[in-house]
């Protein structure tokens, strides 16, 4: 096929079209509104659903609602909108259903600006929402990377019956690339009959299906608790996904950054290079499951002096990398925000004082 | 110098940052006038929204405080029963109000809340870029009905100080516009009526301002006051709603 | 190699257009590129800037400080960026709006009335396609009748405003090769 430029948000929105995802719910934030106003166009000429809710709060439970009767749905926001969705999101983690929600995320805290960030990264992955639960979270660096994610993020969701969010920022919603939609990334939809309020005349079994999230009996909740632990760790064995950059050689350092955080590390390690210094990169795909023992790996090479975590934020995924590697390599951090973003100039300051 | 070109007092000498013709401007002037006129600057509060008000405070002089997207009547409320001697006031768009905030606002009005809310209605969603609001009208584009809204769809226009007046407890309630001078001058007077009844702690009160939205309409300034004029207020019918008087 | 280029001009100067052809352009013959906009508060009634980068490799940091070559379409816009234009780059002026001329010695100027021959060619509002055929024409990015493939791919849906855009494509490379 063919590549196309596409902008970020308007991407997302066709890579969940090409997913098989014809029922998409949202309300309008900058900077990923273009999602919205691509599918209002979008989804009618399918025949697909496209409703602007009231509030990200209606939105997340009309996510529920959808994906609770057995389809494939999808809402996309920004951080304040994900943080009102994070009453939903705990529900629908509870009640074992799968939906794709993204979250283009701009500055923080509070209405903070529009700009691109990385502080939502306490939120996605350690929960947001009350309980014990976790999101399944991918971290695209670029536009091909959100198509791709988006689209395996429906098959993710209907794998684990978890709700499952791609994680971008304000630039990979706005930037245009060339993008390809990959159709083996399309999966049939799962059999839902076990658990959906699909209509009962729909099954061969005619006992009522029940999504619900109260367990009143300590052991039936302490029970759900376990099913959704049990998930995570299968989570971890079967979907890590990660990259390292410029590994294979000796290098003096590790820098651990995701997203579009990546690609300007990747610059600087490139930059780096050329003056003879040797910097690998470990990039986390997937947010949560974290690929902990990768950066272990990575980290306690011998020629590795010692990790750096670069960030769009105060400094939220080095608590991550530094949990992974255990004390055995001093790991650093550095981070701007606010759609301030370090360059690689500033990055290849910081290394070489790092590395001395 | 005539009284009518004088600034208010309550007003400060930033530009703003509104669309050229938008009538975010002229009410925030109206709410300056009738704040400077009760001479109550020094003890009021505002909220601002989340909408392209969300800078009201950068040119009404007075103390802000700045909500979440449509939480302010719950801000107001917050404010207003421990410092009920503040003369509180918010300022809200139709998506802010009508749409994530309509808990809120019911809520504050249902209670009787002795808060002033000057309801923005330019029938779009300004800041974000022109997506359709509860208030777009049918068949009106926005960059999420590319087609028109479309009533089977998603409803008819909600027409808030209808609606606001079907609540039992007393308030004051009424909807106005500023698309004429005449209909500048009333709108002026219901915003002045609406903060003396929270002077005398008589009641809610309640002012919703047709406005225009030049920049998310695609028309010039002008165009946009005709087509308010013409397709807006026959839908949005100008008047008194709602007096605690009648209660 | 990578080249970045920033456009820069008011709002409705058509910026983001010319950008986005380029890199489509740029994409078709094979080049990896991105399109990078200025998005914000500032793009009310401001200034609106676009960057594009070509690279024949994977493209690193969507963040360009300082790119190849500018194509400023008014006088703000060269005061804000002329000096962040790399050495040896082309920093090309619509001279129909900016009086003024870049304040370097280390860059290629190319200062071209942009308004003025889009309107001889019909409307002033192709001036930005006048301004990107005569960049291109310049800068040798890309190869100029893909480029002006594109454009007319671009307009399929309005064929009225191709022939108009064909001439103002015409005119802006021979401005530039004069
Ligand atoms: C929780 C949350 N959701 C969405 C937004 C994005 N947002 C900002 S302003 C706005 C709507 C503005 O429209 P309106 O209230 O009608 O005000 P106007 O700009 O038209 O005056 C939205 C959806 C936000 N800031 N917070
Ligand atoms: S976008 Fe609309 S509501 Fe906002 S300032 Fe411009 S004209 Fe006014
Ligand atoms: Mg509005």
């Amino acid at each position: 096929m063919a590549k196309v430029l596409m902008k970020g948000n308007e991407a997302i929105g066709e890579a969940a079209i090409r997913a098989g995802c014809l029922n998409y719910f949202a309300y309008p934030i900058t900077p990923q509104s273009e999602v919205a106003e691509y599918l209002s166009k979008r989804l009618p000429e399918v025949g697909g659903t496209f409703l602007q809710g009231e509030s990200e709060v209606a939105v997340g439970y009309m996510i529920f609602g959808a994906s609770g009767a057995g389809e494939r749905v999808m809402t996309t926001s920004s951080s304040p909108g994900i943080s009102l969705m994070s009453e939903a999101l705990s529900y629908i983690a509870a009640a074992h259903c799968p939906a794709v929600f993204v979250n283009i995320v701009r500055g923080g805290p509070g209405l903070g600006g529009i700009l691109p960030s990385q502080g939502d990264y306490f939120q996605a992955t350690k929960g947001g929402g009350h309980g014990d639960y976790h999101l399944l979270v991918l971290a695209p660096d670029g536009v091909q990377e959100a198509v791709e994610m988006t689209m395996q993020a429906f098959t993710l969701a209907e794998k684990y019956r978890n709700p499952v969010m791609v994680m971008g920022d304000g630039m990979i919603g706005q930037m245009m690339e060339p993008v390809e939609f990959p159709d083996d990334l399309k999966t049939e939809p799962t059999n839902k009959d076990a658990w959906a309020t699909n209509g009962m005349s729909t099954r061969k079994s005619k006992t009522p299906n029940l999504v619900k999230s109260l367990f009143l009996d300590s052991a039936e909740l302490n029970r759900n608790n376990l099913d959704l632990k049990a998930k995570y760790e299968q989570m971890k064995k079967e979907d890590v996904q990660y990259e390292l950059y410029n590994a294979d050689g000796d290098y003096q350092i590790l820098i651990a950054s995701y997203g579009t955080m990546s690609r300007v590390c990747r610059t600087a390690i490139d930059m780096l290079k050329a003056e003879g210094i040797e910097a690998a990169m470990f990039r986390p795909k997937t947010l949560f499951p974290f690929p902990e023992k990768q950066v272990y790996d990575a980290a306690v090479k011998d020629s590795c002096k010692c990790v750096i975590s670069i960030e769009m934020s105060m400094g939220q995924m080095v608590e991550d990398v530094q949990r992974c590697v255990m004390g055995k390599k001093p790991v650093e951090f550095y981070g701007e925000c606010g759609g301030e973003i370090p360059s690689p100039e500033k990055i290849i300051e910081i290394v070489k004082e790092l590395i001395g | 110098m005539g009284k009518t070109f004088s600034k208010p007092e309550a007003l400060t000498d930033n530009h703003t940052h509104y669309c050229p013709g938008c009538t975010h401007g002229i009410v925030h002037r109206l709410v300056a006038e009738a704040i400077d006129e009760l001479g109550i600057r020094e003890n009021t509060v505002g909220i601002a929204p989340v909408g392209c008000a969300v800078l009201a405070y950068n040119y009404i002089d007075c103390d802000f405080q700045e909500a979440a997207h449509g939480r302010a009547p719950a801000m107001a409320t917050g404010i207003k029963r421990v410092r009920p001697d503040l003369m509180v006031f918010t300022y809200q768009g139709d998506g802010d109000l009508a749409s994530i905030g309509m808990g809120e606002i019911i809520h504050a009005a249902n209670r009787g809340e002795k808060i002033t809310v000057i309801f923005i209605n330019n029938a779009i969603y300004g800041m974000t870029g022109g997506q359709m609001a509860p208030t777009t009208m049918p068949g009106q584009r926005a960059t999420t009905a590319p087609a028109g809204r479309d009533a089977a769809q998603t409803g008819m226009p909600i027409r808030m100080a209808n609606l606001m007046s079907e609540i039992v407890t007393p308030g004051y309630v009424t909807r106005q516009a500023v698309l004429k001078p005449q209909m500048v001058n009333k709108c002026k007077k219901a915003i002045k009526k609406a903060f003396e009844y929270q002077v005398a702690n008589t009641c809610f009160s309640f002012v919703e301002v047709i406005s225009t939205c030049p920049t998310n309409w695609g028309m010039t300034p002008i165009d946009s006051l005709k087509w308010a004029e013409e397709t807006l207020l026959p839908y949005y019918e100008l008047g008194d709603y709602k007096t605690p008087e009648e209660a | 190699m990578q080249t970045e280029v920033k456009f820069a001009g008011f709002g409705g100067q058509g910026i983001l257009l010319s950008a986005k052809l380029l890199a489509y352009a740029a994409m078709k013959q094979g080049y990896q590129v991105a399109w990078i906009p200025s998005y914000g508060p500032e793009m009310r009634g401001g200034t609106a800037y676009c960057t594009v980068v070509i690279s024949d490799k994977l493209i690193g940091s969507p963040i360009i400080k300082s790119p190849s070559h500018l194509v400023a379409m008014n006088r703000p816009s060269l005061e804000k960026f002329d000096d962040t234009v790399k050495p040896g780059g082309i920093v090309f002026i619509n001279a129909s709006l900016i009086p003024v001329r870049s304040q370097r010695k280390d860059v290629v100027e190319l200062a071209i009335p942009v308004n003025d021959i889009a309107i001889e060619a019909g409307s002033v509002r192709a001036a930005n396609i006048v301004a990107l055929a005569a960049f291109a024409a310049k800068s040798k990015l890309v190869d100029l009748d893909l480029l002006k493939k594109c454009i007319k791919e671009e307009f399929a849906a309005k064929p009225k405003i191709i022939p108009l855009n064909m001439d103002a494509f015409d005119r802006g490379v021979a401005a530039a090769q004069a």
